[in-house]
This record gives structure tokens, C-alpha cells and sequence, in this order.
């Protein structure tokens, strides 16, 4: 048993953490939150170089072919840097539903462009009734066109295909196909930017059924708690400088319990989150019977706990946590944002009900 | 990343099992709701019989009986024992604290003299390290021990210790040299408790029970040579008997606490609120859920934690996540499985209404205790606020 990460996994973080440190700073995730998509064409092909936009996808569409605990520190890392713009979309929502769901010539399609960098793509889930339930969905396809709205789909304006979760089937389109209208909605994090997209009478292509996305929306999950332990790490590394620095009464705040033990909590919620994050990756990746609920324990737990460690970091920084100035908000303002996506911790803890409450009964009548 | 065991731990775990299958003895659930006045010869006896398998100190050199096991074998090690609901040993205090301790400070002589009447259970250890006015401040404690020719003349007061009633020996932390910085002048003896002027008192905790003792010193003599390690450097030996508290003996809790887990899930099935069962209630559904996933969590911390300290060498400060993060979420825990039984979680086990003998009322009492043993939650923090993220130390 070995709870580490081997040569490889290490090197890969590694490499990931100075690439977006040198191509990802802070100053440009400032200076792509006033624009419109967030999305940087150049820092993309930066990351298309790096093999991260075919990261899990097979080398035969031109991806990587890495497992999905790389795909995890990469998005470890991506949250760390606050990475703003459509890869999470893209690789790890579109791309995932693809490798799941799309044919061998579909992949080819819509895959391929993904891992060489040359395109871009989302997933539209939520309706009006913003369940994130895939069987929920109320829009369908009737002779291969779509009508309806869809609501809070990430970076649709910067995506050349959308992938759209309807009644009868999981379906995708161009985004520039007719009958469709992308508008934005004015969301709290300014570095992952949501949309309406509204279909009318659009064709669509069918990929497969809502059953199979399951696999794929586990990963995005596990993928999204990692993204968290990201945020969650930065947040408690800014504090805790700021901490060893500011003083008061003549003295480092650091140097107060009150103040210490905030960063305390912060480091155990975020080392916590991190253990369920990569646990969640390798259930997935070796297909354990518990990837289901270490999915959602990963998600449930980091999705509280980004919260508090963003709540404890502002707090710890008095008044300049409370600045536009301080980079805390923008960690803060993407916590909640991730925290909602593909259900929060209310929702994951009553999907870990039904597996792990539920199945006892089963069993209990069963034995 | 791999968490499946490994050829090596499965040949472990197996082994182990067929052995409890063939030896675990058949009367313990007639025994273990005794008092441990009455129930020690048979925790003795079956400390004894692990002996004999050689499972009794899996952690230790195998020089000194022990199987050298790795971290994740001694996880698996005490896990496998809390799945077979296997009595505790005798001498847990003398297994996992003090004869590591011993082995890694004694003299060729000590060993020789106290690490094999550890492992059979003959001498039973107790530790006195705690007293009335050091508690999270340890290293200010205050029990004088003075040369005089060829002896130690001890004298004071000790608490908190577990097994004193019962113990031959006893590691005891003292003062040997008031004058220097209070760090430095400590020494740690190695003290028989049959000793004339040692006086064991039960110390009566906030469940009723005494599962501890004070320990009360006057005038003891100890042989000058019954030092540990060196003297006036107690402080270290101390230390590395501490490191050893918050070993994979967590692993053993960690199982504990799931089948506290699916005994609530159950209880969940079968308890009545607002006139279904609570497993349908959706509140309760939220909080069982998120007990059970901070249950998962702490096995996955550990596990994390284990696999650190096998490529680092040494248990690092990052441990005292886990002691926070484990006895933190038995509080919680407890509170949700009193809101669960709802009127019937306060009966004690002497009430025929007790839901499971009393264990939640006495669970819900006892873990107060738990943010407190083993070096108090905020003491825990201050270890890493300064220890793992580097802020100035507080005191």
C-alpha cells in the first residue's frame, strides 16, 4: 500500500506548478477576468505545447494517454494558479464526455482538435431547475433538433462545440450552429465565466446515452475537488506569509494563537481535501467498486472546506483581506463557483446517502 | 499510488486472520464488560498467546521479538485486530510506548532485563509523565529526584496515569537538575512501582469510571543506574516515546470508528423520527453522510501520513492533523448518534431501554476526553502553526 506520488506523478506536478507560474501569473489572471471569455489564446497553445489540453485523452487522438491521478495534479495545480478560461470545460468536462461517450470516428472529430489545442468545448447540464442530475434534464431531441435553454454552462462563448445533456440522450453541436444564442450570466467568479445558451430547433449529433456519462462526470467531480485543494493550498500559503509579516502590538500576527490556529484548520482542511482528491482519482483509475462515494466524499469535503479555508484566509488578513487589491477574493469568488458545479456538498453527501444508507437496508433485507 | 496491499501485506493480513481464527478465544464478549480489576489475568493470558504467535510486538526489531513490520503492516496489523473484535493486551502502554523506547535508549542491560518480561506480559508498565501543575506545558514539571550516593531519593506528585494501579514499572519522567532551562535538566528513571513510598490513588473521571491513576511519590529511592537514555536529557527520551503515541495504532481506531459508522446506519434503519425512519429523514441522512466521509477521510489522512514517514524516515509534526482530525469527528460523531437515538442516547448501560448497552451515552461522555489525552487540540495547533508552517512560536 502507497499512499505517494511515484517519480513521474512528482515531476509532472512539478512541471505544471512552473509552468503556471511563469505563464500564468497573477497579473494576467487580473488582466483576463475584465475580458469577456477569459480565455488567452496564447497561454492556450502554451498549454497545448505542454500536452496538458490531451492530458487523459488516447495518444491515437493525439492526447497524452496519462491516468486520471496526472489529471488531477494538473488540475491541482491549475487551481492553484487560479487558472482562468475554458480548460476545465474543455479537457476535463467536453473531453471526458467524449472519451466516455463518443464513437471511434466522433473522438476523432471532436477529440483530436481538443489535444492538439485547436479547439475548445463545454458540457450544458443545468436547466432552470438547476438539478445536477443528468436524468433531470428536460430538453430533448426530436428528429435531430434541439430546443431549449440551458442554463450556468462554463466558457460556452469560448467554445467551438457544446455538448448539450438532454431528456433522450447526451447530444453535441457546433456552437455556431444555427439556432443558437450564447448570453452571459453575471457570475461571482470572474475567471470562469457562465452563460445561457438557448437552442432553437438546432441539429445536434447524438453521442450516446445519459447512463454512460456517469465515468466522465466522476472524473470532472474528482477533477473539480482537486482544482479546490488547489485554491485551497494558495490561500493558506498567501495567509500564512502575510501572517509571518504584518504586525501588530510590535509583533508578527503569526505569533498569536488565535491567528495560528486558523492557519492550522486551514492547513487540515486543505490536507484533507488532498487526501480525498487523490484518493478519488485512483478509484478511479483502477475502477475500484467505491469510486462512486470516494467521488463524492472528495467533492462534499473539499467543497466545505474551500469555503472555510477562503473564510479563514480573509479573516487572518483583516482589512487588506477585504481589498479588490488582495488576491484572495478571486480564490474566494472561484471557491463558491466550483463548490456549486456538478453539485455541492448537500448534494454529493445525498448521493453518498444513497450508496452507502440505502444499500445497507438492501442488504440487511437481503441477508 | 497504489492502495491496494501489496503481495507482502496480503501474506500479513492473511496470516494474521487464519491465526485469530484458529486463536481467538471464544469467551470474550463474557469478559470484556468487566471491570479491568477482574478482567486483567485474562488480558494477561491472551497477551500471552500473541506472544507465542509472535504478533504481540509486530512493530519491534525482530532481534527483540517483534516482526519489523513496516507502518502499513502495523496498520494492518491493529486494523485486522479490531475487525476480529480481538481483546486489547495487557500491556499496551509497556508494547507500544515504552519498550520502543527502551530499545532505542537502554543500555544492552536494560534491554536484556525489561523487554522480554514487556512482551510476556510478567511486568506491566505505566508511564508517569503528566502532573497537577504540567500538563500541556510538560516540560515544566516538577518531580525532584535527587542524588544520594548510589540512589535517586524521587519525590511528588503524577497524574493521568493509565494502569498505575496494576504496574510493576513505571517510565518516569524527572527533575534532576532545577537549575538550568526547565527543557534541560530532565531525566527519565525507570521506576519499580512496588517500591516503598509510591502510593497509587484511582482518579475518578467525568464517566464514572477510573480508567486512571494518580501516583503519588515520597521519598522513593531509585538505583542511580535506572536512568533512560542519559541524564539530564529526559526531555528526548520523553519525546520519542510521545512520537510513538500517534503511531498506526490509529489504524485500529480508524476501524473502530466505522463500525461505530455502520452501527449508526443501521440504527438509522430501525429509529423512529416523525414517524418514519431516520434513515429517511434528510437531515440525518446529511449528517450520517458526513460522518461517514470524514470516517473515509481520517483512514485516507493516515494512510497519507504512513506512506510520508516510510519515505522520510521519521514521524514528521504533520501527525498531529490526525490526532485533531480523529478525536474532533468522534465528538462529532457522538453528538449525531445522540440526535439519532434522541431521548434514549442519555440511558446508561445500567437502563434496560440502553440502545446498545450504554455505549452512546457513555461514547458521547468519554470523547470530551479525547481533544484533551495525547496532547490537547490547541497544543496540536501550536505544533503546526510552528512546526509545519513555520509561524513564531507562541510561548
Amino acid at each position: 500500500m502507497e499512499f505517494g506520488l511515484n517519480d513521474s506523478q512528482q515531476l509532472l506536478r512539478d512541471n505544471a506548478r512552473k509552468f503556471f507560474a511563469a505563464e500564468c501569473p497573477m497579473a494576467l489572471v487580473r488582466k483576463l477576468l475584465e475580458t469577456d471569455t477569459a480565455h488567452d489564446a496564447a497561454l492556450w497553445s502554451k498549454m497545448a505545447e505542454q500536452g496538458f489540453t490531451g492530458i487523459v485523452s488516447p495518444e491515437e487522438y493525439d492526447g497524452a494517454g496519462l491516468g486520471k491521478v496526472e489529471l488531477i495534479l494538473l488540475m491541482e495545480e491549475a487551481g492553484r494558479a487560479l487558472l482562468p478560461g475554458p480548460f476545465f470545460s474543455t479537457v476535463v468536462l467536453a473531453g471526458s464526455v467524449l472519451n466516455s461517450l463518443g464513437s471511434a470516428e466522433q473522438k476523432k472529430k471532436y477529440l483530436t482538435p481538443i489535444c492538439r489545442g485547436e479547439a475548445r468545448a463545454t458540457v450544458a447540464m443545468l436547466e432552470s431547475t438547476a438539478n445536477w442530475d443528468p436524468t433531470a434534464a428536460q430538453v430533448s431531441v426530436a428528429i435531430g433538433k434541439l430546443t431549449g435553454e440551458k442554463l450556468f454552462v462554463p466558457d460556452a462563448a469560448a467554445a467551438d462545440y457544446i455538448i448539450v445533456v438532454a431528456r433522450n440522450g447526451v447530444y453535441i453541436t457546433g456552437a455556431k450552429a444555427p439556432g443558437i444564442q450564447i448570453a452571459p450570466m453575471s457570475g461571482m467568479d470572474l475567471t470562469r465565466k457562465l452563460y445561457t445558451v438557448r437552442f432553437d430547433g438546432t441539429p445536434v449529433e447524438k453521442l450516446g446515452e445519459l447512463a454512460g456519462l456517469s465515468p466522465a462526470l466522476d472524473l470532472a467531480t474528482a477533477a473539480l475537488a482537486a482544482e479546490l485543494v488547489g485554491g485551497m493550498q494558495r490561500t493558506l500559503d498567501i495567509t500564512v506569509e502575510y501572517a509571518k509579516t504584518r504586525k501588530q502590538f510590535g509583533k508578527p500576527i503569526g505569533i498569536f494563537q488565535a491567528v495560528q490556529h486558523q492557519c492550522a484548520d486551514m492547513y487540515l482542511e486543505t490536507e484533507s481535501s488532498r487526501s480525498a482528491a487523490y484518493y478519488a482519482a485512483w478509484t478511479l483509475e483502477v475502477d475500484a467498486p467505491d469510486s462512486a462515494a470516494a467521488v463524492s466524499i472528495a467533492k462534499m469535503y473539499a467543497s466545505d472546506a474551500a469555503r472555510t479555508v477562503g473564510n479563514r484566509g480573509i479573516q487572518v488578513h483583516g482589512g487588506m483581506g477585504f481589498t479588490w487589491e488582495n488576491d484572495l477574493h478571486l480564490y474566494y469568488r472561484r471557491a463558491k463557483s466550483t463548490e456549486t458545479m456538478l453539485g455541492d456538498a448537500t448534494f454529493h453527501r445525498e448521493r453518498l446517502a444513497r450508496l452507502v444508507i440505502d444499500s445497507a437496508a438492501r442488504s440487511a433485507k437481503s441477508a | 499510488m497504489d492502495l491496494n496491499l501489496t503481495a507482502e501485506e496480503t501474506r500479513l493480513r492473511d496470516e494474521l486472520r487464519a491465526w485469530l481464527a484458529a486463536n481467538m478465544p471464544k469467551d470474550w464478549s463474557d469478559w470484556r464488560e468487566k471491570p479491568l480489576e477482574v478482567s486483567f489475568p485474562y488480558l494477561r493470558a491472551w497477551q500471552r498467546k500473541l506472544q507465542d504467535g509472535g504478533w504481540a510486538a509486530v512493530s519491534w526489531p525482530k532481534e527483540y521479538g517483534g516482526r519489523s513490520a513496516s507502518l502499513m503492516e502495523q496498520a494492518i496489523f491493529w486494523e485486522e485486530m479490531a475487525r476480529a473484535d480481538a481483546p486489547p493486551m495487557a500491556n499496551s502502554l509497556g508494547l507500544g510506548l515504552i519498550g520502543p523506547t527502551i530499545i532505542a535508549h537502554g543500555t544492552e542491560a536494560q534491554k536484556k532485563r525489561f523487554i522480554p518480561k514487556i512482551l510476556s506480559a510478567e511486568e506491566i508498565w505505566c508511564q508517569g509523565f503528566s502532573e497537577p501543575n504540567a500538563g500541556s506545558d510538560l516540560a515544566g514539571l516538577q518531580m525532584d529526584a535527587r542524588l544520594d550516593g548510589d540512589h535517586y531519593i524521587v519525590n511528588g506528585q503524577k497524574v493521568w496515569t493509565s494502569y498505575g494501579w496494576i504496574a510493576d514499572w513505571c517510565e518516569l519522567v524527572v527533575r534532576t537538575d532545577p537549575a538550568v532551562a526547565k527543557h534541560k535538566g530532565l531525566t527519565v528513571l525507570l521506576v519499580d512501582m512496588k517500591s516503598p513510598g509510591v502510593d497509587v490513588r484511582p482518579l475518578r473521571q467525568m464517566t464514572g469510571e477510573s480508567e486512571f491513576n494518580e501516583v503519588f511519590l515520597r521519598d522513593v529511592r531509585v538505583p542511580a543506574a535506572n536512568f533512560l537514555g542519559r541524564v539530564n536529557d529526559g526531555w528526548n527520551v520523553a519525546i520519542s516515546t510521545l512520537m510513538h503515541e500517534r503511531g498506526a495504532y490509529g489504524a485500529r481506531l480508524h476501524l473502530l470508528f466505522k463500525r461505530n459508522m455502520d452501527r449508526l446506519i443501521e440504527l438509522a434503519h430501525t429509529v423512529q423520527r416523525n414517524g418514519a425512519a431516520a434513515a429517511s429523514d434528510p437531515l440525518i441522512r446529511q449528517k450520517l453522510a458526513q460522518c461517514y466521509a470524514e470516517v473515509e477521510i481520517m483512514r485516507l489522512n493516515q494512510m497519507r501520513a504512513f506512506s510520508r514517514i516510510t519515505s522520510t524516515g521519521t514521524p514528521g509534526p504533520e501527525g498531529s492533523i490526525l490526532k485533531i482530525f480523529w478525536s474532533e469527528l468522534n465528538q462529532r460523531v457522538q453528538q449525531v448518534a445522540q440526535e439519532l437515538l434522541g431521548p434514549y442516547g442519555q440511558l446508561l448501560a445500567a437502563d434496560s431501554r440502553a440502545v446498545d448497552h450504554g455505549i452512546w451515552s457513555y461514547g458521547y461522555l468519554r470523547s470530551r476526553g479525547n481533544t484533551i489525552e495525547a496532547g490537547t487540540s490547541e497544543i496540536q495547533r501550536n505544533i503546526i502553526g510552528h512546526f509545519v508552517l513555520g509561524l513564531p512560536r507562541s510561548y
